[in-house]
């Protein structure tokens, strides 16, 4: 039930998630944000089961915490979605988490976007979207993505993807959290 | 009563020293020489001296003492080679490993504590002797460019510029402070490498098979790993030659 969507440019990414917790016809809240800090620089969006997506989340932002510690140093943002892929794949044939993310991040001014599902699929993209909202904004990404576009063309392009669930979608999803990251680190926008 | 304390590797003796750990770097000082230096961004070169034992022994096709562990990083042995083997082994087996989970080459340093980590333990956990191995290790990663390490047998490592393990090493390192410049170029590198190998070796004629001479360096954004062959170290053997020969006349 949940939407993300993701756009990626030169030096920057723009994740958005919806800001609901619902189960069958309960709404629990309506303020969550599913969108993960994993560093300064990498932030990963999640849709799923809350549990499983703050667990594994956790799980995610305390490795990546432990291999700085270990090593002085820090994933890139390809190393950690690969390794992240991997902890899905390993947990697949256990006890899957039933997570599909959108990660990104920017290292030495590349930026960088991924896609993930449960069963250990990991693709970089330019744009991508999650969730039921995905089957109304991918097409709209799709028109509207330009390479090298502007960071701020690329918030109101993940905007107008908000606006088209709102007149589509027949979920309430009223608020949204947006997140950018470029070479400063992480900023929220709403 | 000090034999006590030679025997087994885990007990300190009264004195607070591991005997069989410093047995085991004392043993490296009578083992071939090895040379590092680090070329500034240049790249690196390794040299290793060959000890040949027999004229009837056939020589080693390529390298003996030099070991590629994965694309970025190779090193050079001083010591016991079948102890090196182990150690190699577990470091490429890590590269690799770390490649497959990540996607991407592992850290230079990260690739050393490995090996250290497993050194220490030899030195730790009863019933076995250490390892009888040095290494220096030479790699290029995107975090910290070129970087060269010395281990010994105790686990301890550290990073250097130019560095030198095995017979003579202490000779080796006061020329190498001596000629030693940052950022010098990878020709000046290779010719003071084999320098100092001439120098520790002190044989009277030092020729191409008793040395090894690899390179490490970045070509269109990618590590190059260059063994020297007989002709290329001939060439580099001779120039030190006869500046060695013209060192005195004034």
């Amino acid at each position: 039930m949940d939407s993300l969507f993701g756009v990626a440019g030169d030096g920057f990414v723009v994740l958005a998630a919806d800001a609901q917790v619902a189960r069958s016809i309960l709404l629990y809240q309506n303020d969550l944000d599913k969108i993960k800090e994993l560093d300064s620089h990498k932030m990963m969006a999640l849709a799923g089961p809350q549990a499983d997506c703050n667990l594994f989340g956790e799980y995610i932002q305390k490795n990546m915490a432990l291999y700085e510690l270990n090593n002085d140093l820090r994933l890139s943002t390809k190393a950690a979605a690969n390794y992240i892929r991997r902890e899905l794949a390993t947990a697949l044939r256990k006890g899957p988490y039933q997570v599909n993310m959108l990660m990104g991040g920017v290292d030495a001014g590349a930026a960088a976007l991924y896609w993930l599902d449960y069963l250990g699929t990991l693709q970089p993209v330019k744009y991508g979207a999650q969730g039921y909202g995905a089957a109304f904004t991918l097409s709209l990404l799709d028109r509207s993505y330009r390479v090298g576009m502007a960071e701020a063309d690329a918030v109101e392009l993940v905007r107008s993807c908000i606006a088209a669930l709102h007149k589509r979608f027949l979920i309430a999803q009223p608020n949204f959290v947006i997140k950018v990251v470029d070479k400063d680190g992480i900023r929220v926008l709403k | 009563m000090a034999r006590r304390y030679d025997s087994s590797t885990t007990t300190f003796s009264p004195e607070g020293r591991l005997h069989q750990v410093e047995y085991a770097i004392e043993a490296i000082n009578n083992a071939g020489t090895c040379v590092g230096i680090l070329a500034g961004d240049n790249g690196i070169v390794l040299a290793a001296e060959r000890k040949t034992v027999s004229k009837l022994l056939a020589p080693s096709k390529t390298s003996e003492k030099t070991y590629k562990l994965d694309d970025a990083t190779s090193c050079v042995v001083a010591g016991l080679t079948a102890d090196a083997n182990i150690l190699i082994n577990q470091a490429r087996l890590a590269a690799q490993r770390y490649l497959y989970q990540y996607q991407e080459a592992m850290p230079v340093e990260q690739l050393v504590q490995r090996v250290c980590n497993m050194k220490q333990a030899y030195t730790q956990f009863g019933g076995l002797r250490p390892f009888g191995v040095a290494f220096l290790f030479a790699g290029w990663d995107a975090h910290h460019g070129f970087q060269l390490y010395q281990s010994d047998p105790s686990g301890n490592y550290g990073g250097w510029k130019a560095t030198a393990i095995g017979a003579n090493n202490q000779a080796g390192k006061s020329l190498l402070k001596n000629d030693y410049a940052e950022n010098m170029s990878m020709e000046d590198a290779l010719q003071l490498a084999v320098k100092v190998l001439t120098k520790t070796m002190d044989s009277t004629a030092p020729s191409a098979d008793k040395m090894e001479l690899t390179t490490i360096q970045r070509v269109n954004d990618k590590v190059v790993y260059k063994v020297l062959d007989d002709a290329e170290v001939t060439r580099v053997l001779k120039l030190v030659e006869s500046q060695k020969s013209t060192e005195g006349d004034v």
